[in-house]
């Protein structure tokens, strides 16, 4: 019965996505078919959940990404040879679901993109980056830190952000260091992100002797933790170590509360957000999560792009949209010096990119990750995430 | 902390989300004992009823912001309940009432059409985000005996308990109780005795509304969270747990519903002990869909389920 219902869902909803989008790509097809020279118009992807629980993160990663493409064109698009082009972003919703993922991932690729931002969830970016290699279309996600994304050899995976094999570590050392954790239990939402973070996390914990006393799972549309926190409290461990998103972190911090245990929740980019801090009401103070780069309240244009932000879309920044606006600015970039809108041409230039962005200096190792990546810690108190410290 | 402070804390997690999964599968019991229909909506008219006691609430707090939070709470409820009643009796009139002497298959297919119907209205109105519903009653936890509580907990196992003995004593002894069992037994006969099938059938889809608004608003408030797809996973809960129990059974949709969130919370905090490691609580689910198995094959019209073949 459940399968019966799924696939029926899956039917509809791929009818109204299809229905939906129709005269999207209606627009997007005269490009693919008379080439790039008709339009003046560099396409580029844009995919993240635009529906389901991580909606707002996705439109925040869209945000920033459209706020570069008009400020591009507001300051008078890019010159190729003797003609101008405008910056467009077709913005595709992948619902934080791999095979949605694959499916907007070949949508863009036939419509003629010479480029993709995103994904935002790891466990729909790998799936997809095959995809974008497969047609040579390059990709730099503002928000995947999965370390898988880059190491599966595509010349085309870049990502403008730390990797979990860094922000793992980073957490590790801090519940070491700070918390003073001997030891932890371990919960992770059975996703590509979720999992591999806390995989790391583990890992290094153990090398430092710490016991992991509990190792939890649950899944990224779960609402109740009690049975496992209760299982958990009976533990005593000195951290709780969460790898997930904000939408199941804000209801899993307020059980933690509500279960009266004291230990605190350490989580990862995912959470770390102001909807977090919405969801998590009364809970959200035991919270302490990283960001896989630097804080934007310590950038130097950080207070200033956050007030465009604000102006422009009347919304406060989640996480990742100073990363995706600068992924946008990475591919411009690349477009003008590759000279052309040629695929090829523009993942090779991605490679060279020797660029200074909002969120700092950025130039990609040969797989494809950034180099001298960032992890910045907060913490959140009185409603507040209050910046902590960053390593690299 | 004891291991014993530890199981009654997870009877107690049980005990909570059980009364819950109870209160929602006596709304797909009681259709389905009159009128034979999996209504796989139900879960839908949960989530409009927490979404519409979520905005009536925001209403009453931008209205009259010195409003204590337990009487937002029964604003909320009020304003959800006929919300809710009103709903499902257009969608029975609407969408059931002209296919009730069709083949089985028709309305049920009709009931997943209007599950995504719903679920899509709600998402053009409240829109795609996850809502935060407000603290309306204390989120400190209490001590109960060796469990850890809190107001909310309390209110959802006290309210579930009455409201089930309420529908109960309902169904047992007043006229509109003896109409429904009459109905359910046989329609036609019912009618012939002076009994309105429709009107009883209506007021079914009603009381099993009500019902999913309470459940919808206490939901919500429980974890804080609202948003248009929130009625699929207790939907689908409570539709198990009405088979656990019996299907068309109503106090087999209690028991099941209890007994479903008490081995969902046992499942999870004892299944790596008991399986010696070998399974975590990444098994919860399967654990419960494994205990479902077990009592269709041993029992195939559930534990309190009487009629069997001709009715499935």
């Amino acid at each position: 019965m459940k399968t019966w219902i799924k696939s029926a869902a899956t039917t509809v909803a791929i009818a109204a996505a299809l229905l939906g989008c129709g005269h999207k790509e209606q627009a997007a097809t005269p490009s693919s078919s008379s080439g790039t020279q008709g339009g003046n118009i560099i396409r580029i992807g844009h995919v993240a959940p635009l529906s389901g629980g991580d909606a707002h993160l996705g439109k925040d990663n869209e945000n920033g990404a459209r706020l570069a493409a008009d400020e591009i064109n507001a300051a008078g698009g890019v010159r190729l040879g003797d003609k101008i082009y405008r910056v467009e972003i077709l913005g595709e919703d992948d619902k934080s679901d791999p095979r949605e993922g694959t499916l907007a991932a070949q949508k863009l690729v036939d419509a003629g993109v010479v480029a993709v931002v995103g994904h935002l969830n790891s466990g729909s970016s790998i799936p997809a980056s095959k995809i974008y290699n497969d047609a040579g279309v390059v990709q730099i996600s503002p928000s995947t830190t999965a370390a898988k994304y880059t190491e599966q050899g595509f010349k085309t995976a870049f990502r403008v952000v730390a990797n979990d094999n860094q922000q793992g570590t980073a957490m590790a050392n801090y519940a070491i260091d700070n918390f003073k954790a001997k030891s932890v239990a371990i919960i992770d939402d059975r996703t590509a992100y979720g999992q591999g973070l806390v995989d790391v996390v583990e890992h290094v914990l153990k090398d430092h002797g710490v016991s992991v006393v509990s190792r939890e799972y649950t899944n990224n549309k779960a609402s109740d933790f009690n049975a496992i926190l209760t299982k958990i409290r009976a533990r005593q461990p000195d951290v709780i170590v969460y790898g997930g998103m904000d939408d199941t972190a804000g209801p899993m911090a307020k059980q933690i509360h509500q279960l009266g245990i004291k230990a605190p929740l350490l989580a990862g980019d995912g959470t770390c957000s102001p909807e977090f801090i919405k969801l998590a009401g009364i809970g959200a103070d035991v919270l302490t999560c990283s960001r896989a780069g630097e804080a934007v309240e310590k950038l130097p244009k950080g207070a200033q792009f956050m007030a465009k932000y604000k102006a422009k879309f009347g919304t406060e920044v989640q996480i990742y949209a100073p990363y995706a606006y600068d992924a946008v600015y990475v591919i411009v970039d690349a477009v003008r010096r590759a000279g052309s809108l040629d695929r090829a041409a523009i993942a090779a230039a991605v490679a060279t990119t020797d660029y200074d962005g909002l969120t700092g200096h950025i130039s990609f190792d040969s797989k494809g990750d950034i180099k001298n990546g960032a992890i910045s810690m907060f913490h959140v108190e009185g409603g507040q995430l209050n910046y902590l410290s960053t390593t690299r | 902390m004891g291991s014993l402070d530890t199981f009654f804390q997870q009877v107690f997690n049980g005990l909570v989300l059980g009364s819950l999964y109870a209160l929602i599968a006596l709304g797909y019991t009681m259709v389905y004992g009159i009128v034979n229909l999996i209504n796989f909506a139900h879960g839908d008219v949960l989530m409009v009823g927490a979404l519409t006691s979520l905005s009536t609430i925001a209403l009453a707090q931008a209205l009259a912001p010195s409003l204590p939070g337990w009487v937002l709470m029964i604003v909320g409820m009020l304003a959800a309940i006929p919300v809710c009643v009103l709903l499902s009796l257009v969608i029975e009139r609407v969408a059931y009432r002209p296919l009730r002497n069709a083949p089985r298959l028709a309305p049920l297919i009709t009931a997943i059409g209007v599950s995504i119907l719903l679920q899509t209205l709600a998402m053009i109105i409240w829109g795609r985000n996850h809502l935060t519903f407000p603290q309306l009653l204390s989120a400190e936890p209490i001590g109960i005996g060796p469990a850890t509580a809190t107001v909310t907990k309390l209110l959802v196992i006290a309210l579930s308990a009455i409201i089930m003995v309420a529908l109960l004593l309902l169904v047992q002894y007043t006229r509109l109780g003896r109409s429904m069992r009459a109905t359910a037994e046989n329609a036609r006969v019912a009618a012939l005795m002076g009994v309105n099938p429709n009107a009883v059938i209506a007021t079914t889809f009603a009381i099993g509304a009500a019902l999913a608004a309470v459940a919808g608003v206490m939901y919500a408030s429980l974890y804080s969270v609202a948003h248009f797809y929130m009625g699929f996973i207790p939907g689908l809960k409570a539709f198990t747990a009405a088979v656990l129990g019996g299907i068309g059974n109503i106090p087999g949709a209690m028991l099941g519903g209890v007994l479903l969130g008490l081995i969902e919370a046992l499942g999870a905090g004892y299944i790596d002990q008991l399986s010696n490691g070998v399974f975590g609580s990444n098994y919860q689910d399967v654990f419960a869909f494994i205990v479902l198995c077990a009592v269709l094959i041993l029992r195939p019209s559930g534990l309190l389920g009487e009629r069997v073949a001709d009715r499935a």
